[in-house]
């Protein structure tokens, strides 16, 4: 395209210079500024040996009393860890720990007997933890419908809750859908010295769900009344919002590993103190081959018991020590003028070569 | 005063040659046929013939969408993208039950990429249309039926319309002149914007029509014009004029073109021919065909790359969910109950696994699509734009005189302006000013003039070696430059640069051979036909010349004291020193006839009578001008071509200068038998008008020579080395002589002292012999033969002298270059002319220029830039890669084809080695970057699906996930790519060698690329792995709660977040407050974002609902594994970069190093470019002295 508007020149050749000079003209000259430039004030950081080490061992220095107080941490935490579901078939049934689980009329109590290691100090948190079990599948996920969890209205709101969104008489299943259907309903009972243990099961859910995500009016309706009975059946007389084991549930687990809270026993246990634990066994994990684990932790400053992030911290920290040995020992080895003209002349590379 | 004279001029009797000549006779014949069928009723638009030929009006428009269009054809635009095409099928499948997220969070983030996207075309397209606007309300003078002019609109002229155009103003689309201010019909025409030459062009209507010069006369004017249909040829019309019942053929002659402007003309009157798009400069505005860069090519091939990738891992991803879906029927039984598989979809049926397996495919396809980074393409455009700005409004790259600054026409290209491997360069407005200053001159055998040229001084560089005489010769040159560039000192006209006391002022009088001299330069004030121009006001003068040498002439004559100021029909007068009374006197030649310039004759005549005699006053080429001297006039012929040797060995322009004295018979006999040639119409009328002018052009007396200086531009020669230095290689294409070429070359440093030279030539005597017999085909063969026998023997010279590192120059000329570009042997050239560090091609055709280009630019893969500023580049610019246009005198026609525009050659320095260097550093690392940070993210994503059974099911929240790409990293790298400096402007230039990582390709090759992928991968891992085993199912806070899905996706995301964030810090050189903030905004943008969304309502939020305000901030795990996995993830980047700027130091590396700041950053600011220059020498000087 031609442009248009361009400034006419004076035409020709002129004989001699310009003949309005500097006639106050408008000059197309950029104006200055820093920005426009690229000459802000800028800090142009550098790997410089010095810069390096001193990062590499400042990192070092920082990192390692991070991971040696984690460690300490998670060290002091006291867990025990109990592994069930095998135990508590009964031998009768050991090939047919699935018949055993499904049939109704089967005894599932099972005792089990854990000792104290060290002293426990309250609050001393009961979780079970389930293996193998896939609460992030997809299907699993979304099948759930958070409006029908928050108020009684969006009662009949059950898109995604397939098959577990209607009952059979076109009845909305509440809570629906798959996560509420399939909620764990092994139970435990504990006592020390034949005096029983308290657990608290107040508070074990977050505060946001009891208040945001489960409504105070919506009650369970048509729950487990299919054909196929998941897990826990729950208290229709109790709102959803006290329900806190199935609030608990609904959280899903990221992992196909995963503890979920199921009390807290408020009292310090002494060490090398048996609790006697009676267990109803009904969950079914037998058919995906899932553990279940019943565990009892204290914590810490930084939660349970977990010696990653203490080892963690102490091999990135360890390993800046090392590449800042190694560094110096690079510089002690190979030092190089750095800056020397020599390595930058374009004559050593002689021209008649296309790269 | 000068107006009134000019009226009478009769320009059809100065211009006795070329100007009015009937050509194109066959081509009239086809008239009313196929392609010239258009029929204009001239002044009577309303005519119903006319009415029927429905012709256009002259509306333009050059937007490239519509009102009506913009929508759909911009979404065409954007959707021709493969990347774009599989964003917007996904966009389309995400509203199935197929989509792993909510279909909204993934659509969002590409309307809004497109949306910027398209709101960039149509404000790029609003201005074109402001444009256009501008243009269609121009006002112009149409006649109207009642006999008066009236004002209306250029949209509203329709075909056939007469107008009066005024001086200054553009025509408003292609008219035929019928008459103008001058009786004659004359008229001047600027015609910069179309050929870019900026000579006034002369145009003259039929005699027929001239007369009709006032409104009375139009209104009985009524005549049909029958001429070609619209087409692109600037320089043909063809047509006919059927006007009183006769029909007159017209020619370009009468044809005045849109965008082309009336000079010195008062007014003329014109028909309109050709409207609005039919115009034939509309029919010249080809879109140019879209360059892209090799980056964004490669990064096309790394797109192909991530797609496959992508596909892999969704057919892993499928493999193993098919496999895991089927594993869930075991017997009958479905073993994972609580999915109830059972009452399942097909997309999780166990029974029919491989084709549940297929839809996961389609899923995992969006699900990893995060790999393919969304917001590559927008945000590269962004940065270019930005880039180009910066281009514009660098100061440096503005040239004062001319008051025009750098300009980036389109920003595709400016990283590869970082890669030039080789510069093609025009010679005359590019290496050279185009500006004639008359510098020498031999009279009588006697040399004049002092003043040494800049070629002299490059050619005293090539005699002496030492460095120290060139440091003494730069500080003249940069004295020079600073007297140029700043207050004229003393007397500075511009065209004449002659000094020696001899002869100047009035002292010529007191040489030996005063008369000769007197003769001398009333050669040049008479010989000429330039038009002179008196401003009243100051009575100062300015000449109209056709040509700068012409101008230079009559320039350097009224200097020394014979000014031309006046020239009517008949005469021309001077204002003199009559060197005998010894005062100024107004003398009179009358002019009697013109014998024109060709390229054939190469020489020019007049003939005039001055008191009695009858003289002949020429000036021509030497090669015309010795074979016509009389034997008594050849007294100082033997001086004055040495002279002339020396002078053409400085590079200057040869005009030898001669007169003869005629007896009045033997003008008489002459002038009978010229004006006889002169009234014949037949074909060989140019052959009977030559060899009469051939006639009388005999037996000169010879006066002497001048030497006009084709003046180099300032800083070539700085500019050139700089830019051999950063190994860029630059081959000049001249349509100059050989020897003027070679002379440039040395004084550019093209051609540089200790080089042998290889000449290819078809100037050998055989071959001439050849020429004149006119046997074509015994010519090309022998010129065949000659050509491959010269470059093999270059070869063989080559490998001899490789062992002494000898440097060797090219140099080729046109006839030679036809034949050395056959197929061939244009392998064997090529490999000749790479081989030699520098290239001159000259007398080359523009189409030569293109096909030189064409075959570098293909035969070698590599980058190519040509540089130029004419017409005759405008080839050669649109076939290199990158075309740069210089904005100079020449006009606009260069910079029109060009992809930059620059003011000066020398600014090429900074627009390569500086702009080029850094834009190419800022694309190559930002899209480095944009793969990392997307595979750092996509994969995060997929070794999370490995513990979800690859169901499909994100990581992360979906709205999260989709603002990855647009609002947590993007700014970030858009600041990378704009702002980022490895080392600032001045170390740019002072170490040219930085330039060898662009031309090598280091940042974007291979290897780096994948580096960068492989640490995307790694830094995935790590992200992964460190958070899922510090989260894994123990409590993560003091109060026992353990780490849900939410938990641990927000944790993972947060590092994410950190890592690539920091890994931008870590990698960008050049920290102003913009980055930093930028990146740490962006960092503190997720947190703001997880605030807010967590705040909003948990129908909104869903899982993200006061997750981090609740679960993760009262966490100290979570902060610290943010931490750690920060450190780790930047860990191996920041070891491998330190090693390797210890052991392998990348040149930027090195030369970050020199931390010294240039001295010229911090005045740069204000100060001018001779003073910069002269800091420069300082600098260099003590460096010098310090070595």
């Amino acid at each position: 395209m031609v442009e248009r508007g361009e400034t006419s020149s004076t035409g020709g050749s002129d004989g001699t210079q310009d003949p309005f000079p500097s006639a106050k003209k408008i000059t197309k000259r950029p104006k200055y500024s820093r920005f426009t430039q690229q000459e802000l004030p800028a800090c142009k950081p550098i790997l410089t040996p010095g810069w390096v080490i001193t990062a590499l061992i400042l990192v070092g220095v920082i990192f390692i009393p991070i991971g040696l107080a984690s460690l300490f941490a998670s060290q002091r935490v006291v867990e025990i860890v109990d592994r069930y579901d095998e135990d508590c078939i009964p031998p009768s049934f050991k090939d047919r720990a699935l018949g055993f689980i499904q049939d109704d009329n089967t005894d599932k109590t099972c005792i089990r007997k854990l000792t104290v290691p060290k002293l426990m100090k309250s609050p001393i948190y009961v979780y079970y933890q389930l293996s193998n079990f896939y609460q992030n599948h997809r299907r699993y996920v979304k099948s759930r419908s958070d409006k029908q969890l928050r108020s009684r209205k969006d009662e009949s709101k059950t898109t995604n809750c397939e098959p577990e969104a209607f009952a059979g008489d076109k009845q909305p299943i509440v809570p629906c859908g798959l996560i509420a259907w399939s909620l764990f309903n092994d139970t435990y009972k504990f006592s020390v010295t034949n005096q029983p243990l308290a657990v608290n099961k107040r508070n074990i859910a977050w505060d946001s769900d009891r208040e945001h995500k489960f409504g105070s009016d919506v009650y369970p309706k048509n729950f487990q009344n299919g054909r196929l009975i998941g897990g826990a059946k729950l208290n229709s007389s109790i709102p959803l919002n006290e329900q806190e084991d199935l609030i608990v549930w609904m959280r899903t687990a990221a992992l196909p590993t995963f503890r979920k809270l199921y009390g807290r026993i408020e009292v310090d246990l002494e060490a090398g103190k048996e609790i006697t634990v009676m267990i109803q066994n009904n969950y079914n994990t037998y058919d995906f081959g899932g553990k279940k684990h019943l565990v009892l932790s204290t914590t810490s400053w930084l939660g349970g018991k977990n010696d990653f992030l203490g080892a963690a911290y102490l091999a990135v920290g360890g390993i800046c020590l090392f590449l800042a040995v190694a560094f110096i020992l690079v510089y002690v080895l190979k030092p190089r003028p750095l800056g020397d003209p020599s390595y930058l002349s374009w004559n050593r590379n002689p021209l008649g070569h296309l790269n | 005063m000068t107006r009134g004279q000019r009226r009478k001029l009769r320009l059809s009797k100065l211009y006795s040659f070329s100007c009015i000549r009937l050509h194109g006779e066959e081509r009239h014949a086809q008239i009313g046929q196929r392609g010239y069928s258009r029929i204009v009723y001239c002044n009577d638009p309303d005519n119903p013939a006319a009415a029927r030929l429905n012709y256009k009006g002259n509306h333009v428009s050059t937007t490239k969408y519509t009102v009506a269009n913009f929508v759909p054809k911009s979404l065409f635009e954007q959707f021709r993208r493969v990347a774009n095409i599989y964003f917007l099928i996904v966009a389309c499948v995400s509203f199935s039950p197929l989509a792993p997220f909510t279909a909204l969070s993934f659509v969002v983030p590409l309307v809004l990429v497109i949306g910027v996207t398209i709101a960039k075309e149509a404000v790029e397209d609003c201005q074109r249309r402001e444009q256009d606007i501008e243009a269609n309300n121009r006002k112009v003078e149409v006649y109207s039926g009642n006999g008066t002019f009236h004002r209306t609109r250029w949209k509203n002229l329709r075909v056939g319309n007469v107008v009066k155009v005024y001086k200054d103003e553009y025509f408003p689309a292609d008219l035929l002149l019928l008459s103008s201010s001058y009786e004659d019909g004359i008229c001047y025409v600027d015609t910069m914007n179309l050929d870019g030459e900026t000579n006034l062009k002369l145009r003259q209507s039929l005699d027929v029509t001239s007369s009709l010069r006032n409104e009375r006369c139009l209104q009985v004017f009524t005549a049909v014009i029958k001429c070609e249909d619209p087409n692109d040829n600037l320089y043909s019309f063809v047509g006919n004029l059927h006007y009183n019942g006769k029909e007159y053929p017209l020619s370009p002659q009468q044809i005045l073109l849109r965008d082309s402007k009336l000079k010195n003309t008062d007014y003329i009157y014109g028909v309109v021919i050709f409207t609005g798009h039919d115009a034939k400069v509309m029919q010249n505005a080809t879109h140019p065909r879209s360059k892209r860069s090799k980056i964004e090519k490669r990064m096309d091939k790394i797109i192909y790359i991530l797609f496959s990738s992508l596909i892999f891992i969704s057919f892993v991803g499928s493999f193993f969910f098919g496999i895991e879906t089927r594993r869930d029927l075991v017997d009958k039984k479905y073993r994972r109950w609580y999915l109830r598989l059972d009452d399942t979809t097909v997309f999780y049926d166990p029974t029919r696994a491989s084709l549940s397996a297929f839809f996961h495919f389609l899923t995992a396809l969006m699900l990893y699509g995060y790999l393919i980074p969304i917001s590559l393409y927008v945000s590269i455009e962004i940065v270019k734009v930005l880039q180009s700005v910066f281009i514009n409004q660098d100061r440096h790259m503005y040239y004062e005189a001319t008051d025009k600054t750098a300009r980036a026409r389109t920003s595709n290209l400016n990283e590869e302006l970082g890669q030039v491997h080789m510069i093609l360069s025009d010679k005359t407005g590019t290496l050279t000013c185009n500006s004639m200053e008359f510098v020498k001159c031999s009279i009588a055998g006697i040399a004049y003039g002092q003043g040494e040229t800049e070629v002299e001084r490059a050619l005293a560089r090539k005699d002496w070696s030492s460095e120290a005489n060139e440091i003494s010769i730069e500080r003249i040159d940069s004295h020079g430059n600073a007297v140029h560039s700043g207050k004229p000192i003393g007397h500075s006209v511009k065209g004449f640069n002659f000094r020696d006391e001899r002869i100047m002022n009035g002292t010529w009088v007191n040489e030996s051979y005063p008369d000769l001299i007197r003769k001398f330069f009333e050669v040049l004030a008479i010989c000429h036909t330039v038009i002179p121009d008196v401003i009243r006001e100051t009575g100062d003068i300015y000449y109209e010349a056709e040509s700068q040498d012409e101008a230079a002439f009559v320039i350097a004559a009224r200097e020394l004291g014979f000014e031309f100021f006046k020239r009517v029909q008949t005469s021309i007068s001077l204002r003199e020193l009559d060197y005998e009374r010894g005062e100024k006197i107004e003398r009179n030649y009358e002019l009697l006839h013109v014998l024109e310039f060709s390229s054939s004759r190469k020489r020019m005549s007049v003939i005039v009578r001055s008191k009695a005699d009858l003289l002949l006053l020429c000036k021509g080429a030497d090669s015309a001008m010795f074979e016509r001297l009389s034997k008594d006039g050849r007294l100082f012929e033997h001086a004055t071509r040495d002279h002339i040797t020396k002078y053409s060995q400085a590079g200057l322009r040869i005009m030898v200068i001669a007169y003869r004295k005629i007896e009045e018979e033997e003008y008489e006999l002459w002038e009978d038998e010229f004006l006889k040639a002169k009234a014949s119409l037949s074909a060989d009328r140019d052959a009977l008008l030559d060899t009469a002018a051939d006639k009388i052009e005999r037996e000169l007396i010879l006066l002497g020579a001048t030497a006009v200086e084709d003046k180099l531009q300032e800083g070539v020669p700085k500019c050139i080395e700089k830019l051999a230095q950063a190994q860029i290689r630059l081959w000049v294409l001249t349509g100059d002589k050989l020897e003027t070429a070679v002379n440039i070359g040395y004084a550019c440093r093209l051609l540089r002292q200790g080089m042998r030279e290889i000449v290819i030539t078809l100037d050998s005597p055989d071959i001439e012999v050849l020429e004149k017999q006119g046997d074509k085909e015994a010519l090309a063969k022998a010129s065949l033969e000659s050509i491959s026998k010269q470059i093999r023997r270059g070869k063989s010279q080559l490998t001899s002298a490789k062992e002494n590192a000898m440097e060797f120059g090219l140099i080729i000329d046109g006839k030679s270059l036809n034949f050395a570009l056959t197929k061939n042997l244009e392998d064997m050239f090529l490999d000749l002319a790479i081989n030699c560090a520098s290239v001159i091609c000259c007398r080359s055709s523009p189409k030569q220029k293109a096909l030189v280009t064409r075959l570098v630019k293909l035969k070698l893969g590599k980058t190519t830039l040509s540089v130029g500023d004419g017409a005759n580049d405008v080839s050669m610019l649109q076939e290199a890669d990158i075309g740069v246009g210089i904005s100079g005198v020449e006009g606009m026609q260069a910079v029109m084809a060009s992809d930059f525009a620059i003011a000066q050659f020398r600014f090429l320095e900074r627009l390569l080695l500086v702009h080029g260097h850094w834009c190419y550093r800022r694309i190559a690392m930002m899209i480095c970057y944009f793969f990392y940070k997307n595979i750092a993210f996509g994969l995060t994503l997929f070794w999370f699906e490995a513990y979800a059974s690859f169901s499909g099911q994100p990581a992360y929240n979906d709205w999260d996930m989709s603002f990855y790409n647009v609002f947590f990293t993007s700014l970030p790298v858009i600041a990378l790519g704009v702002f980022d400096q490895d080392v600032s402007a001045c170390l740019c230039l002072e170490y040219p060698l930085l330039y060898q990582e662009g031309k090598q390709n280091i940042l974007f090759s291979w290897s780096r690329i994948l580096g960068w992928m492989a640490n995307g991968v790694g830094s995935s891992i790590i992200i992964f792995f460190c958070t899922t085993n510090v989260m894994v199912e123990q409590a993560f806070r003091r109060d026992g709660r353990v780490a849900d899905f939410q938990v641990l996706g927000v944790t993972m995301y947060t590092c994410v977040v950190w890592a690539v964030n920091c890994q931008m810090a870590l990698s960008i050189n050049y920290f102003t407050w913009i980055q930093h903030f930028f990146i740490w905004s962006s960092v503190a943008f997720w947190y703001i974002f997880l605030l807010i969304y967590g705040y909003i309502s948990p129908t909104i939020s869903t899982t993200a609902y006061m997750v981090f305000l609740e679960a993760t901030s009262p966490s100290l795990l979570y902060w610290l594994s943010t931490l750690l996995v920060v450190v780790s993830t930047l860990l191996p980047y920041f070891s491998y970069r330190a090693f390797q700027t210890r052991l392998q130091p990348m040149p930027h590396d090195l030369i970050q190093r020199k931390q010294r700041e240039c001295a010229e950053t911090k005045t740069s600011g204000e100060s001018s470019i001779g003073t910069k220059d002269k800091l420069k020498h300082l600098k260099e000087d003590t460096e010098h002295s310090e070595s």
